[in-house]
């Protein structure tokens, strides 16, 4: 009985092993050649094609309450000429790299976990390891790499559709000053900024595809298995990124000091 | 010329569940062989652990000097080169045509030409017959051009070792008997060595040179074609005869109680062993016997009718 529930309870931590591993594997797998350049362009093609439309779409929406609450909220302390500034901070720091990940691990690691786990379940990747190819290097690696690439972009997509959308909320409906927007951009954000948004994008792409790939591999049961580890990688990488991002940008805290004046 | 096949006191289980213990066996080379057995009695886990998609808790499979069981995964990803398997599904990449699917494994693990390429797959897809389908998409064709697509991709590195998982499942009799006709031809032609995992006892009774039983956790009996035709081992016999009264039940083994109610009951005699299947050249295969070879070196008489022209290939209640 105590080993029944020893075993329950101890069965995420072999999950989170088994994931870990899993990522291990495919960083062994990104040294090993040939280099799979055709499968990775059609990937990033692919992931960039299901990704940059919603993408920007929600960045507008994102910039521009950003814009609208930092707005009010600025306008009571009577710093109206920071508004600019602190939605650039905003918008850089935190709401880039969210809104990159909540985009790559809902239509890009969807799509990825239900491309694997069909294949798996059809029996492709038992073929293709008989065939003696390795799956995790021609298959995983180019999907790891082509989300990296597409979220890098991504965020700075993010960036510039956010700050521009909270420039045209603030300027048009708040009546900010157009001039006084962007002459404070650089008042309170700085470049080491855009460097660990960048950085947050990369990592969210390697979580976000790795999660996709492991859950689509072991998919079992059918049909039903492969609907099941699209969600659980959804609701797996949703997890890991909003604590990775916490994780990240308690650490950036302490390695750059905030801008003065 | 073919590769043998030895595995020796191989286990597998599933956490606590045993699948099969201690199953030993020497597949030998050039020769057909199928493994039969009852729904869900590991017959496709045994076929993914001789290629090293599973790991056996014990035991060992050696394939030219190397123990698939125990060797480094560049080992293994080394010797799968020599295999060749058909899936039940065929396996198909859905998002290459059949063409680009033949050739996958050329692309993968050779440096031929394209123009070289070419001429391999056209002779795979004649081979199997389905010149004339390579643009097609997996999904756009039936079960069994899948199948046959399947066998032409496993076959197109000309391999040592060709593993069917179910050949015959989802195929109407006559694709079967095309099928079975196609793999004796094939083995005539390449003389590699074939393992055939299925449930259709007409295949197991005119296609193979030896045949293998897994039930009840284990391997019951392992041998030449007409010792198991012609054994009187209750499972076999029930088994390979398609018959009710015997150890094998609906779910698994009958309990105690069915057994005693049914011990009072005269077994069927043993029907005729059937000829074996021939290449359709009528060229005998290197690895066929001459019929009733076995019996008469071990002193067993074969049931009586066997081994007659034109004996109906259906078996007789």
């Amino acid at each position: 009985m105590s080993s029944i529930t020893a075993s329950r309870v101890l069965a995420p931590v072999g999950t989170a092993g088994k994931l870990f591993a899993f990522g291990l594997d495919v960083m062994r797998g990104l040294f090993r050649r040939p280099f799979q350049t055709r499968e990775f362009i059609q990937q990033a093609w692919f992931i960039a094609s299901v990704t940059i439309i919603p993408t920007a779409l929600v960045a507008i929406p994102f910039g521009a309450v950003i814009a609208l609450q930092v707005g009010g909220l600025i306008k009571q302390f009577g710093a109206q000429s920071f508004t600019g500034s602190a939605a650039v901070l905003a918008v850089v720091r935190e709401a880039g790299p969210i809104a990159t990940s909540l985009l790559i691990a809902g239509a890009a690691g969807s799509a990825i976990a239900a491309d694997l786990g069909a294949r798996k379940i059809r029996e492709e990747l038992d073929a293709m390891m008989v065939l003696g190819i390795d799956p995790i290097q021609r298959l995983v690696v180019p999907r790891v790499l082509a989300c990296m690439l597409v979220a890098f972009f991504l965020n700075g997509l993010v960036s510039v559709v956010g700050v521009s959308g909270g420039y045209v909320f603030n300027v048009v409906l708040q009546d900010g000053t157009p001039g006084s927007y962007i002459a404070s951009f650089t008042a309170l954000a700085q470049l080491p900024d855009l460097w660990q948004g960048m950085l947050k994008a990369l990592v969210f792409g390697v979580i976000a595809a790795v999660v996709a790939c492991y859950k689509g591999m072991n998919a079992a049961g059918g049909p039903k298995g492969v609907g099941d580890a699209v969600n659980e990688s959804v609701v797996v990488t949703f997890m890991l990124l909003f604590i990775v991002n916490f994780v990240m940008s308690a650490i950036y805290f302490q390695l750059v000091p905030p801008k003065t004046g | 010329m073919g590769v043998e096949i030895k595995v020796e006191h191989l286990s597998k289980s599933f956490g606590k569940q045993l699948i099969w213990g201690d199953v030993s066996l020497t597949v030998p080379a050039g020769e057909i062989c199928v493994m039969l057995g009852p729904s869900g009695t590991g017959k496709s886990v045994f076929l993914k652990t001789l290629i090293g998609l599973l790991k056996p808790d014990q035991g060992s499979i050696l394939i030219e000097g190397t123990d698939i069981a125990t060797c480094s995964e560049k080992e293994l990803y080394e010797i799968r080169k020599l295999f060749g398997v058909l899936f039940q599904d065929g396996a198909m990449f859905g998002s290459m045509n059949l063409y680009d699917n033949v050739a996958f494994p050329l692309r993968e693990h050779t440096r031929k030409s394209e123009s070289e390429i070419h001429e391999i797959v056209m002779e795979k897809m004649d081979l199997v017959g389905l010149l004339g389908a390579e643009d097609k998409l997996p999904g756009e064709i039936s079960g069994g051009m899948r199948k046959r697509a399947g066998l032409a991709r496993a076959l197109v590195l000309d391999p040592e070792i060709v593993l069917f998982d179910e050949p015959d499942s989802g195929l109407d009799p006559v694709r079967t008997a095309f099928l079975n006709q196609l793999i004796v031809d094939l083995n005539a032609q390449i003389d590699a060595t074939f393992l055939i995992v299925t449930h259709d006892i007409n295949t197991a009774r005119t296609v193979p040179d030896n045949i293998g039983l897994l039930y009840h956790r284990h391997l019951a009996m392992f041998g030449p074609r007409e010792m198991l035709l012609s054994s009187e081992e209750p499972v076999v016999r029930q088994f390979l005869n398609a018959q009710r009264v015997g150890p094998i039940g609906m779910s698994e083994e009958k309990d105690a109680d069915e057994l005693a109610a049914e011990k009072d009951q005269e077994l069927p005699p043993l029907p005729p062993i059937p000829l074996q299947l021939e290449p359709s050249n009528g060229m005998p295969r290197r690895s066929q016997r001459p019929p009733g070879e076995w019996c008469r070196d071990n002193g067993i008489t074969p049931p009586p009718g066997s081994f007659a022209e034109n004996m109906s290939m259906a078996i007789g209640g």
